[in-house]
């Protein structure tokens, strides 16, 4: 069929924030859409709240609504604009959800709004689990079994049926909390008493225990003509009981024959067809029992998700776009195959390569919370590597992950006593690998090592290779052998063919490249440097070679330059002659380190794409837009190491290297790639670490005049109580180098300090601990600007809404300032432009300014692309990071047109989503150290109201009515009575405790009592248990020794209870709420805002 | 132990060797399937190649009784990128290492397939000569090019079966048989047999070079055509046989079956570049616009142009447009390129047997 010209304007409905299980593959996913739909011709409306997303760019939709993703705001929406069809398979589950929510309502059928791609029935069928149950009996296919029990005696009668061991999963728990495996009857009694307990529903799931079973993964498509293809096949290394978003993965699968994986496909193929999916691409879950081969069926994604992106990136298949073709009435045979343009997208990828995924995990964010892998998802990002072999895939992996690994490497945890290991083994965890690792080198046997993990005894044997390759190379003979021959290799003795030694040296080497080692793990088992470990081997002949992504395992000619490395005998990459630039991505996300910085590295891409240069992207994030094989040039999908990214330069050898975009990951690389030769272009490598360095930058400072807040260097623990106590507490401590604010705090009193000391930090002369005053009551400012070396221009000035101290990441901020005076803008405007110059900035800065008593203090200043460079974009409606793209190549401000500032006449909101509820039991107090996952704007042209959307884009939902729990420390007395007066005239009830409730009292306000914890009942507990109050104002007094109000914020989390902890976030609030009850909500499309400026 | 790979071209691949030692000679192709590669050493139309799995990881599940698709390995040689020296599957019997040791196939690993690959694509499937014996890469290279390529040569009479038999299933087959077929054994793959039976139908193997009258004599509900491996051209026996059939009995052929067909109805063959090994191409059914995933092995094709006006063609390869599937306008004639029985690939033509069966019934 061709395509539907009964519709010509289509909604898109993306995926909001990004929060874990969620992240940027829905951007990738969105803006393939939204590329393929324009240009099939159909006008497209965008919904979605994320403002760091590629797809809210002005240009990928005709209307782009930065708004919150609910039902009544995507009605207005409808409303407005009329579209005739809405996609909702591509915006994970939080579009699908709110697309059943307009469907089921009625909404979609009064504005008479066509759902493509996947219908109501259809979607209901696969994600009702009853209904998905029935379905997959119909058509002969094995599900675990597993029923609902109300009540001790219903989960009787169930596990006579189900048989033990049994899973109990209580209904609408924090992070699955009080679920588990019961072994016998006793076991399952107790447990099943506990989870009714704890279920606020009082509803358990029984399952049948399909733990340890091998997991696997198809992502199917399906077009209007009934065609079924499977785009790529993905085995679980980790096994059933393991989020596969928690797992290691590989894809195609390894260990079944084909016998097994027809039977398999068939079954994903019924499955499909009995959903009912009309097109585009399905996730479909299987468990295997490795005893028996027996196949059951675990659950059915019925759109894209972040399988289906890896899998795209894993074979080179636009799962997305494709999906968008056939969601509007193209067969897969009438679509080109992209990737060699002679064949068409009706086909099933084969690939000639392994491909591993590695989440990321952020625990150490999280303290105090369990750390046991479970069914819940709790990594918060992921690299994929591609090799020639698994051994080889698994180690690019390991380094793509940037957390200090450079493969499989020794761990300390080697000197972990034997005993312990067993438990380490069968517990999962986040070091499990190294764990097997430590295992193996300890000669503990593969069988007894698949026992304790269930992994798959193919994948323990490919460990036990590099294990037993890796002592191999480590044998004193060898290594001192291996060791000469590489000096003189760097000396250019190269050691002839016919030398047996050399010959050796050389096929040990190579053999060790093609079991993935890098070249830091061969310098710590040669104890050279890394730079000894790359000359020696280069003259000895052993380099990467480079091999093509293409869909097809070179069947075909590729028409797509998208690489990947591995140690073999042939390149096939042919640089071109013409001008390149190198854009450096931001490898797996990580708290702190996100979709933004890739929307960064996209849009110097597109950029300098369009100006002419050859670009070139190195990225190892398969979730993201930048790995999307159009996006650059060209596509090397690699780990972001020295090694690698130095391979690719050799390579290519690309003009200019831009490292400012990519986040910390590249500018880690910065100077080391500078001393090796590669030309960064932009702010210089040494003016970055100007910045970065706390003596070179109070250099800086004190030769433009700018302050600092009071600050002393610690290069032990005992320094540090004098430096902090000269200060005056509260101080902020941190180590010198810090990520995303890792290990900041800020500090009350001594006790803490020294406990800080001792657990936090290890405080040494190389590695000090700065000590900084903190600026309580401060009010915080982020400015964003762009420099070309001689013009500086300010993007936008967010002011903080909470107060300093809080990261600045994990803080609704607003732009333009909403109670800064012109006069502080202008300061601020004059500090940055000279920080700008001090730095010799070429490309981006931000700057954190702190204002206090009227003083303005620099915090901190980044010359490169910040968090925020998405969202002031939008705000402002410039393309911040092409224009900087575009300065790093040598044009100036002048040349682009951006010379003057921009003064939007509305206010942009921007809110942090956390992910606490992952994490049960760890710390949610806010602080220097962020924690926030995503973020949230809300646009209006009134404060209040963007706050307000801003609010409900993040998950709350503000009350309109209904009880405020009021309680605050001392300092805060004051200015609540005004916010609780307002709250009460706005028609609120107050629940107050004895101290706040007395000052609400003598300021003539009534407030229902409750106890302070611990002097007597009903407490705040009680009253959020029973769900009898709708909104919280807790300021707590800073310090942690303050559980009672951090469990408040941890069961208002739990409980979906709006909680506000600062008093300008308590205004804001208040005033949101009334904007809310004055019932004016409108939208408006960022075209619209744009019309404006 | 070494091995070498020399092509004719001249290009030489050293890599370790696997499986058994010696030193073989055979034309060098490649598959693209990521499984099935104990189906793929046991499909006698492979006879006289040199097979290359262009996925890298080969062995992983080793190898069990029940996955053949003949007596034993039918290849010449093997050559993977990296051979699993462990096995898993809770159906493994033996490693592929033992497994083609015990058959005397001999296996190369640890060469760099892409390239090899790449090599074939551009330059077409090239004679090449596989040795643990000869460590001199020149003299293999001769080898190679002395080698006399599959072209002209009658390869059918390598494997088919001395003598008739009847197709005894294996496995549970609670269909009782309604149909006497006799299958011309080309080179025929177990799993065309399973798949009949489980039809209903009551399969007489006999040798390729049965006569029509033989098989006439034997009153069968239809005749079957089966795969084989190499050029249908010197098969001229076969492509008698077939003339004598036509219009007197239904006929189903597959792959060299239906190149059989196509000379017997008067059009012509041609040998593809690197041929189409592997279990992702798309073929689609005409009658029904559905596109349908198959597993094809075959370096020799009907010419889609050369097809007498009495055949209309039913299925096309999208990848190349190459002819894919014929249908007699007047008998009961049909056959297709590719393999509906799969093993190894996917089960997307499965109807076709039912086809055959219909046409019995008719």
């Amino acid at each position: 069929m061709p395509k539907r010209t009964d519709i010509d304007k289509i909604l898109i409905i993306g995926s909001g924030a990004i929060i874990i299980g969620q992240a940027c593959e829905f951007d990738y996913s969105g803006t393939q859409a939204c590329k393929a739909l324009k240009e099939e011709g159909y006008e497209i409306t965008l919904v979605n709240s994320n403002p760091a997303t590629i797809m809210t760019d002005p240009d990928f939709a005709d209307q782009t609504y930065i708004e919150p993703i609910t039902a009544d705001t995507v009605e207005l929406v409808i409303a407005k604009e009329r579209p005739q069809a809405l996609l909702p398979t591509l915006g994970g589950q939080t579009a699908l959800n709110v697309s059943v929510e307009l469907a089921e309502s009625g909404v979609l059928d009064k504005y008479n709004v066509e759902l493509i791609g996947a219908k109501l029935p259809a979607i209901q069928k696969a994600e009702d689990r009853a209904l998905f149950k029935e379905a997959m009996i119909k058509i002969g296919l094995e599900v675990p079994q597993s029923g609902i029990a109300h009540s001790v005696q219903e989960a009787l009668d169930l596990v006579k049926e189900i048989g033990f061991p049994a899973i109990i999963r209580p209904a609408f728990t924090l992070g699955g909390t009080g679920g588990g495996i019961a072994y016998n009857i006793e076991e399952y009694e107790k447990m099943v008493a506990a989870g009714l307990a704890l279920s606020p529903i009082s509803e358990l799931l029984i399952e049948e225990s399909v733990i340890g079973w091998k997991e696997f993964e198809l992502e199917v498509m399906r077009d209007g003509a009934d065609n079924v293809v499977i785009i790529c096949s993905i085995e679980n290394v980790d096994p059933m009981g393991i989020h596969t978003g928690d797992s290691i993965t590989v894809a195609p699968i390894q260990t079944l024959t084909d016998k097994e994986y027809q039977l398999m496909r068939d079954s994903a193929i019924k499955i499909i067809r009995e959903i009912g999916v009309d097109t585009g691409g399905s996730n479909i879950q299987f468990a295997v029992d490795p005893k028996t081969g027996k196949q059951v069926v675990i659950e059915m994604n019925p759109r894209v998700s972040r399988s289906s992106a890896l899998a795209s990136k894993a074979t080179g298949f636009p799962i997305a776009k494709i999906a968008a073709k056939l969601a509007v009435g193209y067969n897969l045979d009438e679509i080109p195959n992209d990737i060699t343009a002679e064949t068409p997208a009706c086909f099933e990828p084969t690939i000639d390569y392994v491909v591993v995924k590695i989440p990321r995990w952020a625990f150490e964010k999280f303290q105090g919370t369990d750390e046991t892998l479970t069914t819940q998802m709790k990594s918060v990002g992921e690299a994929m590597a591609i090799g020639g072999t698994f051994k080889e895939a698994l180690q690019k992996g390991l380094r793509s992950l940037e957390t200090g690994w450079s493969g499989l490497d020794n761990h300390p945890l080697e000197e972990l006593p034997l005993s312990e290991l067993p438990s380490k083994l069968s517990i999962p965890n986040v070091k499990r690998i190294f764990y097997i690792k430590a295992a193996l080198a300890r000669g503990m046997s593969i069988e007894e090592i698949h026992a304790y993990t269930h992994i798959d005894p193919f994948f323990l044997y490919n460990l036990k290779e590099i294990v037993d390759f890796e002592q191999t190379l480590s044998q004193p003979s060898t290594q001192q052998q291996i060791k000469q021959h590489l000096q003189d290799a760097v000396l250019n003795h190269i050691p002839q063919n016919g030398e047996p030694d050399g010959v050796t040296t050389k096929k040990l080497l190579q053999q060790a490249k093609q079991f993935g080692f890098s070249d830091r793990q061969l310098s710590d088992i040669y104890n050279v440097s890394e730079g000894t470990i790359r000359e020696g081997r280069e003259g000895l002949g052993i380099e990467a070679t480079f091999k093509t992504v293409d869909t097809c395992a070179a069947e075909f000619e590729a028409e797509t330059p998208y690489y990947y490395s591995t140690c073999s005998s042939e390149d096939e990459v042919r640089p071109s002659d013409k001008p390149k630039i190198m854009i450096l991505g931001g490898g797996p996300n990580r708290i702190g380190q996100g979709i933004e910085f890739d929307y960064c590295c996209v849009h110097a891409a597109l950029a300098l794409k369009a100006e002419g240069y050859e670009t070139i992207m190195v990225n190892s994030n398969p979730e993201t837009v930048s790995t999307d094989y159009d996006t650059s040039d060209r596509l090397y999908f690699e780990p972001l190491t020295c090694e690698d990214v130095l391979n690719i330069y050799h390579k290519e050898k690309p003009f200019g290297v831009i490292v400012q975009f990519g986040g910390q990951t590249p500018l880690n690389l910065a100077i080391a790639l500078k001393e090796a030769g590669v030309p960064i272009i932009g702010t210089s490598p040494e003016d970055i670490a100007r910045s970065e360095d706390r003596k070179l930058f109070k250099a800086v400072l004190d030769e433009i005049g700018l302050m600092q807040p009071p600050n002393g260097t610690a290069t032990s623990s005992e320094e540090a109580a004098p430096i902090a106590a000269a200060l005056g507490y509260p101080v902020i401590v941190r180590p010198s180098y810090v990520l995303g604010g890792r290990a900041m705090q800020i500090v009350y009193d001594e006790e803490l300090l020294q406990e800080y000391m001792h657990s936090a930090v290890q405080a040494s002369p190389e590695h000090p601990v700065l000590i900084d005053k903190y600026l309580e009551e401060a009010i915080e400012v982020d400015v964003d600007a762009i420099s070309d070396g001689e013009k500086t221009v300010i993007g936008g000035i967010m002011e903080h809404i909470e107060e300093a101290g809080i990261h600045s990441g994990d803080s609704d901020c607003v732009l333009p300032p909403y109670t800064l005076v012109d006069e502080q803008i202008e300061t601020l405007k004059t500090f940055t432009y000279a920080l700008a110059k001090a730095l010799r900035v070429r490309g981006l800065m931000n700057v954190q300014y702190a204002i206090k008593n009227d003083e303005i203090y620099v915090l901190e200043v980044n010359p490169r692309a910040s968090r925020t460079i998405p969202f002031v974009s939008k705000a402002i409606g410039v393309p911040l990071a092409k224009l900087a793209a575009r300065v790093m190549a040598g044009e100036t401000l002048a040349e682009l047109g951006f010379t003057r500032e921009i003064e939007p006449t509305y206010f942009s909101v921007k809110a942090p989503v956390f992910p606490f509820n992952r994490f049960p039991g760890s710390n949610t107090r806010l602080g220097p150290e962020m924690k926030s996952t995503g973020e949230v704007m809300g646009i209006d042209t009134d404060f209040s109201r963007a706050f307000a959307k801003a609010q409900k884009a993040c998950g709350y939902t503000l009350p309109l009515r209904g009880k405020v729990f009021i309680s605050v420390k001392n300092k805060d007395k004051r200015a609540i009575i005004f916010i609780a007066k307002k709250l009460i005239d706005m028609g609120f009830e107050l629940i107050a405790t004895h101290g706040t409730a007395k000052v609400l009292l003598r300021n003539g306000m009534e407030a229902e009592l409750v106890f302070s914890i611990g002097k007597g009942r009903p407490t705040i507990h009680d009253y959020i248990k029973n769900h009898a109050v709708d909104l919280i104002i807790n300021t707590p007094t800073g310090d942690l020794h303050r559980p009672n109000e951090l469990l408040i914020r941890e069961m208002a989390i739990t409980h979906d209870i709006p909680i506000f902890s600062t008093i300008p976030g308590a205004a804001a609030a208040v005033n949101a709420i009334d904007a809310l009850q004055r019932g004016d909500i409108t939208v408006t499309s960022l075209q619209d805002h744009f019309r404006t400026l | 132990m070494k091995a070498i790979l020399a092509l004719a071209d001249g290009t030489v691949f050293e890599g370790e060797q696997f499986g058994a030692t010696g030193e073989t000679a055979g034309e060098v192709v490649f598959n693209t399937s990521m499984t099935g590669y104990q189906e793929v050493l046991t499909d006698p139309s492979y006879k006289g190649q040199i097979v290359t799995m262009t996925y890298p990881l080969i062995g992983n599940y080793g190898c069990n009784e029940a996955d053949v698709e003949s007596i034993g390995p039918q290849v010449e040689g093997f050559v993977v990128r990296e051979y699993s020296a462990y096995h898993s599957n809770w159906r493994s019997k033996w490693s592929l290492d033992t497994y083609l040791a015990e058959h005397g196939i001999i296996g190369i690993q640890g060469i760099d397939t892409r390239a090899l690959t790449r090599r074939l694509r551009v330059h077409g499937v090239m004679n090449g000569c596989l040795s643990t014996e000869d460590p001199n890469p020149e003299s293999l290279v001769a080898k190679a090019k002395a080698w006399h390529g599959l072209v002209g040569w009658d390869l059918v009479q390598r494997v088919t079966c001395p003598n008739p038999y009847a197709w005894q299933h294996q496995e549970n087959n609670n269909v009782d048989p309604k149909y006497r077929v006799v299958a011309l054994d080309f080179g025929i793959k177990y799993n065309i047999l399973r798949q009949l039976t489980e039809h209903g139908c009551e399969v007489q193997v006999v040798p390729a070079q049965t006569t029509a009258e033989e098989i006439l004599a034997a009153e069968p509900d239809g005749v079957f055509l089966s795969n084989g491996p190499g050029d249908p051209m010197p098969v001229d026996y076969a492509i008698e046989t077939i003339q004598g059939l036509m219009g007197k009995k239904p006929l189903f052929g597959i792959c060299l079956g239906h190149q059989l067909l196509g000379l017997a109805l008067g059009g012509k063959t041609f040998k593809l570049k690197f041929g189409h090994r592997g279990a992702n191409q798309p073929v689609k059914h005409l009658e029904t616009d559905r596109v349908e995933i198959t597993s094809q092995n075959h370096g020799f094709c009907v010419d889609i142009d050369s097809l007498p006006n009495s055949v209309d063609i039913t299925h096309i390869n999208l990848n190349d447009d190459t002819l894919e599937g014929i249908q007699h306008r007047e008998y009961p004639i049909f056959s297709v390129q590719y393999h509906p029985e799969a093993s190894p690939g996917p089960h997307d033509a499965t109807y076709l047997f039912s086809r055959f069966t219909e046409m019995m019934d008719f």
